[in-house]
């Protein structure tokens, strides 16, 4: 029954999830169980897509099913059971660009591979950025950025974090729309990314490193 | 002997269009993307661009006699529309300079679900109606009142112009009437200053690239109703009624395009590609929902004598097989981040290839970089013609000497012998 639920959350079969999810409580068992089956499921769908089986609709349909399924669930938890994170990631689009698809994906990719993500939002000031990692110790910065403007902002906001004194405890990532290895070389981040794939690892690389 | 602006408008018409037909020009022709590039330039801010109207004619008069390209990225479509009919009719599909944006900062879309997924029935129903009374209303705020006008299709029945005139009675609907009318003087101001400047761009030798626009059906349900998670949902929840969407935005967006063509005697009809790129949906889905109403589209477009430039966004490598089912020597693709050797290779005998010049490198790079890089798009994707030299992307920013060396550079280096 726990493969079932596994393998129709991770094939995307939305009804059928929900149908064991349901008949899984009303047997009684433990929600935190049927979270645990869900977060498996999600690895599944983490993987397909980085092995270009699955692409941003499915994430976007899977993290979909995954909030249908924490629904039903989450009122019948006794207690938030805690989840061993691997690191925090304060993330953001820099000023002047209100682009969210990517980072969104972004912060979903990181979010089920086991990082706090603490997602800004758009038009993000650079000093906004500086606040929140001095309030949450982060030690990954995500930049991102859709348009050729953002190539000024993720520099100021670079800036900013180096003015705060915070550069050597943070990691830094860019990606979006325009960017590319060109532009992490003129802005001063530490690694470009292509995709939410490449933002994942070099997450884990630097996690692993501290 | 100097050439005569008309010789010259002559003559870089030609040099497109044979490079369109896969003929090979007298050289690769360049006419960069300009975008808000005309404002920066000048030195003029993207608010004072949308409203300034004089100002931004000055500044894209000095950028295209500054800088020469063969065609001009027109500039109406630039800015989508000036500051003070967006502020008059309160647009909320978009931010703009001044306006949810800095006065530096250029146009934003919002993302929004503007229709929901209940209302798919009510647009496959009667669109013009759906448009109207709900749609409409949702993202223009001075178009509020018009969500209490009776259902468009009674008033065919009886003395139906009753339902019109109680509806206009109401005093919410006359402000919105009048503030349309305001817009509407607004409007008329706008369209003669640009026609005003096209006509004396034409007159300098200067053709525009294109004045006509048509979307994608699938990017019209994605982009303007559904909103890329809504649309995304539906390839799953409902494909049936996407599809049946797609399929009734088609001849929408067709008309659109042949429409403003026909009007404005320019051939060349801009079709941005959003949602259908590497990432944003499987190769299945893109052969299910993007491509075959696109192709139709393209089809359509040819049919009437049209040539549909392709503004292929984000990158489509995967594709460039399915997409090189179009008549020969009709269409330019104008790439991103798609591998352009590959499309080379791939569409070179079939299909005009643009772009390929990395907006980073006209914004951090040297003029050698530029150069270099100008070089190998030449010497390769040039290669027997059928090859426009441009940036990837919109031009918003760049390095003077960049932009310098890009149009000099091709000029000269891009003489096919």
């Amino acid at each position: 029954m726990a493969g079932d639920l596994v393998k129709a959350i991770a094939d995307l079969h939305e009804e059928e999830a929900l149908r064991i999810v349901e008949a899984r409580l009303a047997a009684g068992e433990a929600p935190t169980k049927i979270l645990a089956d869900s977060r498996s499921a999600m690895e599944v769908v983490g993987k397909r897509f980085e092995n270009k089986e699955y692409f941003i609709p499915d994430l976007i349909y899977s993290g979909e099913i995954l909030r249908e399924i924490s629904e039903v669930v989450k009122p019948k938890l006794k207690q938030a059971d805690e989840i061993k994170r691997l690191g925090k990631v304060v993330i953001g689009t820099v000023a002047g660009d209100i682009h969210d698809i990517g980072k969104n994906i972004v912060t979903f990719m990181l979010d089920i591979n086991g990082f706090e993500v603490y997602d800004l939002g758009v038009d993000i000031p650079p000093e906004k950025f500086v606040e929140k990692i001095q309030e949450t110790k982060a030690e990954i910065v995500g930049l991102s950025g859709f348009l050729t403007l953002a190539y000024e902002s993720m520099k100021e906001t670079i800036g900013a974090i180096r003015e705060a004194g915070l550069r050597d405890k943070v990691k830094l990532m860019i990606g979006g729309g325009q960017i590319n290895d060109e532009i992490r070389k003129y802005t001063g981040a530490d690694a470009y990314g292509p995709d939410a794939v490449s933002a994942v690892s070099l997450a884990k690389q630097w996690a692993g490193g501290k | 002997m100097a050439k005569t602006p008309e010789e010259l408008f002559r003559e870089r018409t030609k040099r497109v269009e044979d490079a369109v037909q896969l003929k090979v020009p007298d050289r690769v022709p360049v006419g960069p993307l300009f975008s808000y590039f005309y404002a920066t330039y000048a030195g003029i801010t993207p608010q004072e661009a949308h409203y300034d109207y004089a100002k931004w004619t000055a500044a894209v008069k000095k950028t295209v006699i500054d800088f020469e390209p063969d065609m001009v990225n027109n500039p109406r479509m630039v800015l989508l529309a000036p500051g003070p009919m967006l502020d008059m009719v309160d647009f909320k599909q978009i931010k703009w300079p001044g306006h949810g944006i800095s006065p530096n900062h250029t146009f934003q879309f919002v993302e929004g679900e503007y229709m929901k997924a209940e209302e798919y029935d009510a647009f496959l129903e009667d669109p013009s109606d759906y448009v109207i009374r709900t749609y409409l209303p949702r993202i223009y705020g001075i178009l509020e009142p018009f969500k209490k006008l009776p259902p468009i299709r009674i008033m065919m029945i009886g003395y139906g112009v009753s339902h019109l005139i109680a509806a206009l009675a109401k005093p919410e609907m006359a402000s919105a009437i009048e503030a349309l009318m305001k817009a509407a003087a607004e409007a008329q101001r706008w369209r003669s200053t640009m026609s005003s400047l096209e006509k004396e761009l034409a007159a300098l030798g200067f053709p525009l690239w294109a004045e006509a626009i048509a979307l994608v059906p699938f990017d019209v349900i994605g982009d303007y109703l559904r909103g890329t998670r809504g649309v995304m949902l539906d390839m799953y929840r409902r494909p049936d009624k996407l599809l049946k969407a797609i399929e009734k935005v088609l001849p929408m967006v067709l008309q659109s395009g042949v429409f403003s063509a026909k009007v404005t005697g320019n051939p060349r009809v801009f079709i941005p590609l959003h949602k259908g790129a590497e990432g944003f949906m499987s190769l299945e889905q893109f052969k299910t929902f993007f491509w075959p109403t696109l192709r139709r589209l393209i089809i359509g477009l040819i049919d009437e004598g049209l040539t549909p430039w392709l503004f292929v966004e984000a990158d489509y490598t995967s594709r460039l097989e399915i997409m090189r089912d179009i008549p020969k020597g009709k269409a330019i693709y104008h790439f991103e981040r798609t591998d352009i050797f590959r499309a080379k290779e791939v569409l070179g005998d079939v299909i005009c290839i643009r772009g390929g010049l990395p907006n980073s490198l006209l914004c951090t790079g040297t003029p050698q970089d530029v150069r270099d890089y100008c070089r190998k798009l030449i010497d390769v994707i040039g290669k027997g013609g059928g090859y426009i030299m441009d940036a990837t992307a919109l031009i918003d920013d760049a390095k003077l000497e960049n932009m310098k060396a890009m149009m000099d550079f091709t000029k000269e280096y891009g003489v096919y012998g």
